[in-house]
């Protein structure tokens, strides 16, 4: 059999992601310090894995009705009119997906053809371009900067935009810089994508995990809700990635089409899960907001920790990544990476595994106890100050 | 809770330093602040949570619970803090339920305990009745695990 001859040529052309390589050298290592993962350090809060228990205890385990059980769609979309303002309606307008990772490609399924423009805005998380490519759709980048906070510019975007444009993807708060969108910011994107065809996905699965000001949403912005698929979930404000559940929210029009996929492709989201889910919307502020304040908290020692060290680090407003500059070393960032990990034990991610304007950077991921942060910032002091010697 | 008491409930030896980069504030402020907190009497101590079998394997725990009779004027404030004036004890705490005071002891024996709850506290006028618990093992102290907790298994993504 010549599997070569029989692979779908979409399927050959997609690049693995690039934080895998680090993934397999660490795990050839012993006593890897890993500043790697993109989940949470904490459990799932206890409230939810005992909901989950119960479900199963009562036998709950059949599939849900293709969009997720009417009550968690209830329940998100009493959520999202708390946090936003905005009202979705429950039968039509929610869709229960497995993870956000769901949500995104089915947004990008249902409505990208061969040739259409998806604007993508790097470094980001690396799923959004091989969808795009997955469906024939063309993805133009628009390479964020430093100096601007790594927040998307309506005259960037202005650039981008052609008459082929279907799609903008906001992907804020960020992974990996750690950039958020705050109102001022959007309002020029609105503004420049009111009264066109263009849609945005917006992709807010870290909207819980700000630090200086509350998240805010684009489709609280007048006329935005209406050309906008909005995307959250569970895993990363309820630490509960294994758990698989996202959601989309968006106009009747589309996601009555990406119910058809999603229909097709899964069935239901996790039955266990949404149960569990309905738990983590009523009962876990508090939960969140403590991890929100040790997020915090080694957010802040980790950026103060590698200004020190020399490696100017912009101060990320969400998520739990700092982004350090590591140009000063002389290095390329895959090149830290690898020296770093082979010769510390320290895994890091370059920046690169983000889009090409990742060079230059690392992500590191601050979901790790403060102890463990300390070991490893250690460490890459020894490994910057042993490059020094070298040179 | 307050971010500065979050960071000094799982770490009290965290410096000035270190506290004013993780909550964004000066080394003065966060010394002004604490000295006010330890001289308002917010922050009663600092103590350190110790492996107590390694430490403390010459000691065994108990719980005793009190039922008592409260005294007109003063309630229950009376017994309860003429049981804390013994060394021996390490908490007291008024509760609501099937008994009233709830009385942590730290001795060296089981006879120790045995004679400290029939010589002392049940003697003491006003206690009806004592129940005693031996601990046999820690779990859980102050929100931080004392068991191993399992590896991390998150994989990079």
């Amino acid at each position: 059999m010549d599997y070569s001859k029989i692979i779908s040529k979409k399927a050959e052309a997609l690049k693995p992601s690039g934080i895998r390589k680090y993934f397999d050298i660490a795990a050839k290592l012993d006593n890897v310090i890993s500043l790697g993962v993109g989940e949470p350090d904490f459990r799932t809060p206890w409230a939810v894995r005992r909901e989950a228990i119960r479900t199963l205890e009562r036998g709950k385990t059949v599939y849900t009705a293709n969009p997720g059980l009417m009550s968690l769609r209830k329940e998100i979309s009493e959520y999202i009119n708390k946090k936003t303002g905005v009202s979705y309606d429950p039968d039509g307008e929610i869709i229960v997906t497995v993870g956000g990772s769901e949500a995104i490609d089915l947004t990008v399924r249902a409505l990208i053809e061969p040739g259409d423009e998806v604007i993508i805005p790097e470094p980001s998380f690396v799923c959004y371009k091989p969808i795009v490519e997955l469906t024939g759709g063309i993805p133009v980048i628009i390479e964020t900067k430093e100096e601007d906070c790594f927040k998307l510019r309506a005259d960037s975007l202005k650039e981008k935009i052609t008459d082929r444009t279907k799609l903008v993807i906001l992907p804020f708060p960020n992974n990996p810089t750690g950039a958020v969108m705050t109102r001022e910011d959007l309002e020029p994107i609105a503004e420049l994508l009111r009264g066109t065809d263009i849609m945005i996905l917006t992709d807010e699965i870290y909207s819980e995990l700000t630090y200086d000001h509350k998240h805010c949403s684009i489709i609280s912005l007048d006329g935005m809700k209406e050309r906008t698929v909005y995307v959250n979930g569970f895993s990363k404000a309820f630490a509960m990635t294994g758990w698989r559940l996202g959601y989309m929210c968006g106009p009747r029009e589309i996601l009555r089409h990406a119910l058809k996929i999603h229909q097709f492709g899964i069935m239901s989201s996790p039955t266990v899960s949404q149960y569990a889910a309905i738990e983590a919307l009523r009962s876990c502020d508090e939960d969140v907001q403590n991890m929100v304040d040790e997020y915090d908290s080694r957010r802040r020692y980790l950026v103060d920790a590698f200004n020190r060290l020399g490696l100017s680090c912009f101060m990320p407003q969400g998520a739990f990544y700092v982004f350090p500059c590591i140009r000063s070393t002389g290095l390329t960032s895959d090149e830290f990476c690898e020296r770093l990990l082979y010769s510390k034990r320290v895994a890091v991610i370059p920046g690169t595994a983000f889009g090409e304007s990742g060079e230059g950077y690392v992500r590191v991921s601050y979901a790790y106890s403060r102890k463990h942060l300390k070991e490893a910032v250690e460490k890459i002091a020894e490994f910057l100050k042993e490059l020094e010697n070298d040179n | 809770m307050d971010k500065l008491f979050k960071l000094l409930r799982t770490n009290a030896r965290l410096s000035n330093s270190e506290l004013a980069v993780m909550l964004g504030q000066t080394e003065e402020e966060v010394a002004e602040r604490i000295a006010k907190l330890e001289r308002d009497g917010v922050i009663k101590g600092y103590s350190t949570l110790f492996d107590e079998e390694i430490v403390s394997k010459d000691y065994v725990r108990a719980i005793i619970e009190l039922k008592v009779t409260p005294k007109a004027q003063v309630g229950y404030d009376e017994i309860a803090k003429t049981i804390a004036q013994y060394s021996e004890v390490e908490s007291v705490y008024l509760v609501s339920g099937g008994y009233d005071l709830s009385v942590m002891l730290r001795c060296h024996s089981l006879k120790e305990v045995s004679d400290y709850v029939a010589q002392r506290l049940a003697t003491i006028d006003g206690v009806v009745s004592t129940t005693t618990h031996f601990f046999l093992q820690k779990y859980k102290e102050s929100g931080i695990m004392l068991v191993d907790e399992d590896a991390d298994d998150r994989v990079m993504q």
